[in-house]
């Protein structure tokens, strides 16, 4: 994987692009890619890279230009199927200089334009710079796996891999929170591309191109998440048939994530069904032994040990495991935070940041990770619960339909009449409008976005401006309505959860804090558009979840993690950061000092939540609530501190193994007098 | 301290509200997000400590516990049947 950087004119008139600017940029991403550096320059346009060479290990360098020189691409990730398509580019009279899927992509683009990012089977974030047009096209993967940030300043379009690197190319960029990117944090749980928590800065949305050519914008998607509308081109076959098409198509899904890089590549070990399954199909391609990683916590309530070493005797991997204490999440929390560069209302990232190091460490640098099957089959208790709250409110005086919440959550049957009386008020409200957009989701949003109550009376009433929920809902695409239900449900997960969060704060970036690239076999196009083709009963049966993945795994995967009740992805969050072993910074961005610095929170509100959270004991569990809001309050004010009040890091010194200046020599000269003492050119 | 004053005061600092002008005598406490099935545990715990009288499960309903002035008059109802 890699960083990408970049700046371009948008603007005649404007000097041409320093040197040291582009260094400070990629030097602030130096570990998405420690392995090289490329840089290119022109009058009106500068690219950097930063590379972690995995495919090509030898000519893959970047920047990389077309025969002429004319076409320039940066690119992170992955372009799975570049051997087939060079073959096709190949016949139709394009020559190559190198192997890498690098050089795929600029043919590729001569070839199709904008409709080549179609073709391509990957995960992807691209720069191509056409020097003579004078246009920048810039283009990212179908889900998002791959970020790609945004910033127009003083007539310059700045872009780059992640936000801290626009805000270290020009410092006179103002930086603060955004107040409708808090508004959406405290609501989808994430923002929801193209908004970001920062003020100016956007995000390119997942499967989207843009081209910029002197005064003109184009943005549009190349690709959407289409599911059967009206029960049209759904897939017709039985449930066994679905499942032997979804395994085959994730076998070949992981045989071109595995064997295509020329390093060796490893696989977390969750515990899950989706992981488990990634790995055994691994172990198959493969034909031999690889590395496997896992967390455990010293917390049982989170832990599933016995499953991942289950499953890694079963494949006979190689397996290293990491052992997540509550103060280490509490130690490692402001570098997760400056990684993830937005805030968090969970801790979950902060052992995937540990087992990325693990990783790294043991000298592997791509991981396979079950990442998607639970958007994709269906997988989460969300989906489950929307189900049994539309069943309910197509009857909604029924009291036999709400004691299915019962058996989805079987802790209320255990729990005090109050609290399942209150639960079902909570699970039961606004259910006549069960076949609304939207209708699944509210259980997540509302509650969420109920902590806004904490923000300081400015920032509420700026976030208060636009309902977040309705804006989202007011972009969903013409046919959304005609989706099943389920469908419907995914597609919300996938648009929020999965793009905003999942595969970017606790996937890119926990991953390539440590150099690691992440490879998602789940979001393989063609297995997406298979799942998305299903019939909904295919992916949640009754209550039972991803039955046709299920199915796919038997043989495959022991049957007792395929049977094993689904346990989600959780860590300790705001028991990591009371008691006496709590890290000092806690204290720091608690205090009303830095409260009323950062404006975000109001410092009476956090004070009474703070009492609350030290007066509670560490044996037992905060409420859902109380977690988020101390996660959420932690988190915003270390980005706060760590990306909007502290000056950017222009400090970094880059060797630079690849430029191409090409600026008439004299003012080269200067700019490299002045950016790039540490710069050697070969 | 009149009923209604002590219960606003136990929400105000138990659900870290920012805004008290919001905390109505009328504003659902569910429905506006203050008080989760978990926190609605927490008041009927304080009502209890509070008031010294037993909260028995038929009597956690929305009815008797949805605002501060159906909290305010549940607990009056309470206090007088346990007078009388």
């Amino acid at each position: 994987m890699c960083g990408i950087v970049g700046s371009v004119a948008l603007v005649d008139g404007m000097p041409p692009p320093a040197l040291e600017d582009l260094v400070a940029m990629i030097g602030a991403l130096r570990h998405r890619g420690p392995d090289e550096f490329g840089a290119y320059r022109d009058r009106r346009a500068g690219l950097a890279h930063a590379r972690l060479s995995i495919i090509d290990l030898a000519t893959g360098q970047q920047p990389l230009a077309n025969e002429t020189g004319s076409l320039w691409v940066i690119f992170n990730g992955e372009i799975y199927n570049y051997l087939e398509l060079r073959s096709e580019l190949e016949t139709l009279g394009h020559r190559f200089h190198t192997k890498s899927d690098t050089e795929v992509i600029v043919h590729a683009f001569e070839q199709w334009g904008p409709d080549a990012f179609r073709r391509f089977n990957g995960q992807f974030a691209i720069a191509l710079w056409d020097a003579e047009a004078g246009t920048l096209v810039l283009a990212r993967d179908r889900l998002g796996v791959r970020p790609l940030y945004l910033c127009e300043h003083a007539g310059r379009l700045w872009f780059a891999s992640e936000v801290k690197a626009i805000f270290a190319g020009d410092p006179t960029i103002p930086r603060g929170l955004d107040p409708l990117g808090l508004a959406e944090t405290f609501t989808f749980w994430t923002t929801a591309a193209p908004q970001t928590v920062f003020a100016g800065v956007t995000e390119l949305e997942p499967g989207h191109v843009r081209t910029i050519s002197r005064g003109c914008v184009e943005d549009r998607a190349f690709w959407e998440p289409r599911y059967p509308v009206d029960g049209r081109a759904m897939f017709r076959g039985t449930p066994q048939e679905a499942a032997e098409q979804v395994r085959d198509r994730l076998e070949e899904s992981v045989r071109l994530r595995m064997l295509r890089a020329d390093v060796p590549v490893g696989c977390y070990l969750s515990g899950g069904l989706d992981s488990s399954l990634v790995a055994a199909l691994g172990r198959r391609v493969k034909g031999e032994r690889f590395c496997t990683y896992s967390i455990r916590f010293e917390d049982a309530e989170y832990d599933e040990t016995p499953f991942q070493r289950t499953m890694a005797a079963f494949i006979e991997s190689d397996h290293r495991e990491i052992m997540v204490r509550r103060r280490d999440i509490a130690e490692v929390f402001p570098d997760v935070v400056q990684h993830a560069e937005r805030p968090l209302l969970r801790t979950a990232p902060a052992p995937l940041y540990l087992l990325s190091r693990l990783v790294r460490g043991s000298g592997i640098k791509v991981v396979l990770t079950g990442e998607g099957a639970d958007e994709m089959f269906a997988g989460y208790d969300l989906f489950r619960e929307a189900k049994v709250r539309r069943f309910w409110g197509r009857q909604p005086d029924s009291t036999i339909r709400p004691r299915l919440l019962d058996r989805l959550y079987p802790y209320l049957a255990r729990s005090p009449v109050a609290q399942r009386t209150m639960a079902r008020e909570f699970f039961g409200r606004g259910r006549e409008q069960w076949a609304e957009p939207g209708f699944s989701h509210q259980t997540r949003w509302q509650p969420a976005a109920a902590l806004q109550r904490l923000f300081a009376a400015d920032l509420r009433r700026d976030a208060s401006r636009v309902d977040v929920a309705e804006r989202l809902l007011a972009s969903l695409p013409g046919e959304f309505g005609r989706w099943p239900h389920l469908a419907q449900d995914q597609y919300l997960e996938v648009r929020t959860l999965l793009s905003g969060y999942l595969l970017s704060a606790q996937g890119d970036r926990m991953l390539m804090a440590h150099s690691v690239e992440g490879r998602f076999p789940f979001l393989d196009v063609d297995l997406v558009e298979l799942a998305n083709s299903l019939p909904p009963s295919y992916k949640l049966r009754g209550l039972d979840e991803k039955h046709v993945l299920k199915r796919a795994a038997t043989g495959l995967v022991p049957d007792e993690i395929i049977r094993r009740p689904k346990q989600p992805y959780r860590a300790p969050d705001a028991l990591s950061f009371i008691g006496p072993e709590a890290p000092d910074w806690v204290a720091d961005v608690m205090s009303e000092r830095a409260l009323t610095d950062s404006g975000v929170f109001d410092p009476a509100a956090v004070g009474r939540l703070w009492r609350k959270c030290r007066s509670h004991p560490a044996s037992e569990q905060f409420s859902n609530a109380d977690n988020m809001a101390l996660v959420g309050v932690l988190s915003t004010g270390l980005l706060f501190e760590q990306l909007v009040r502290r000056a950017p890091d222009r400090s970094a010194t880059i060797e630079f193994q690849t430029v191409v200046d090409r600026l008439p020599t004299r003012e080269s000269g200067d700019a490299l007098a002045r950016g790039t003492r540490e710069m050697r050119t070969t | 301290m009149k009923v209604q004053e002590r219960v606003r005061g136990f929400i105000l600092e138990y659900f870290y509200v920012s805004d008290p002008a919001e905390l109505t005598d009328e504003i659902s406490l569910i429905d506006s997000g203050y008080v989760d099935s978990t926190g609605m545990l927490e008041i009927i715990l304080f009502l209890e400590g509070e008031y010294g009288f037993h909260i028995e499960d038929q009597e956690t309903i929305p009815e008797n516990l949805e605002t501060i002035s159906r909290i305010a008059a549940f607990v009056a109802r309470k206090q007088l049947s346990a007078a009388g």
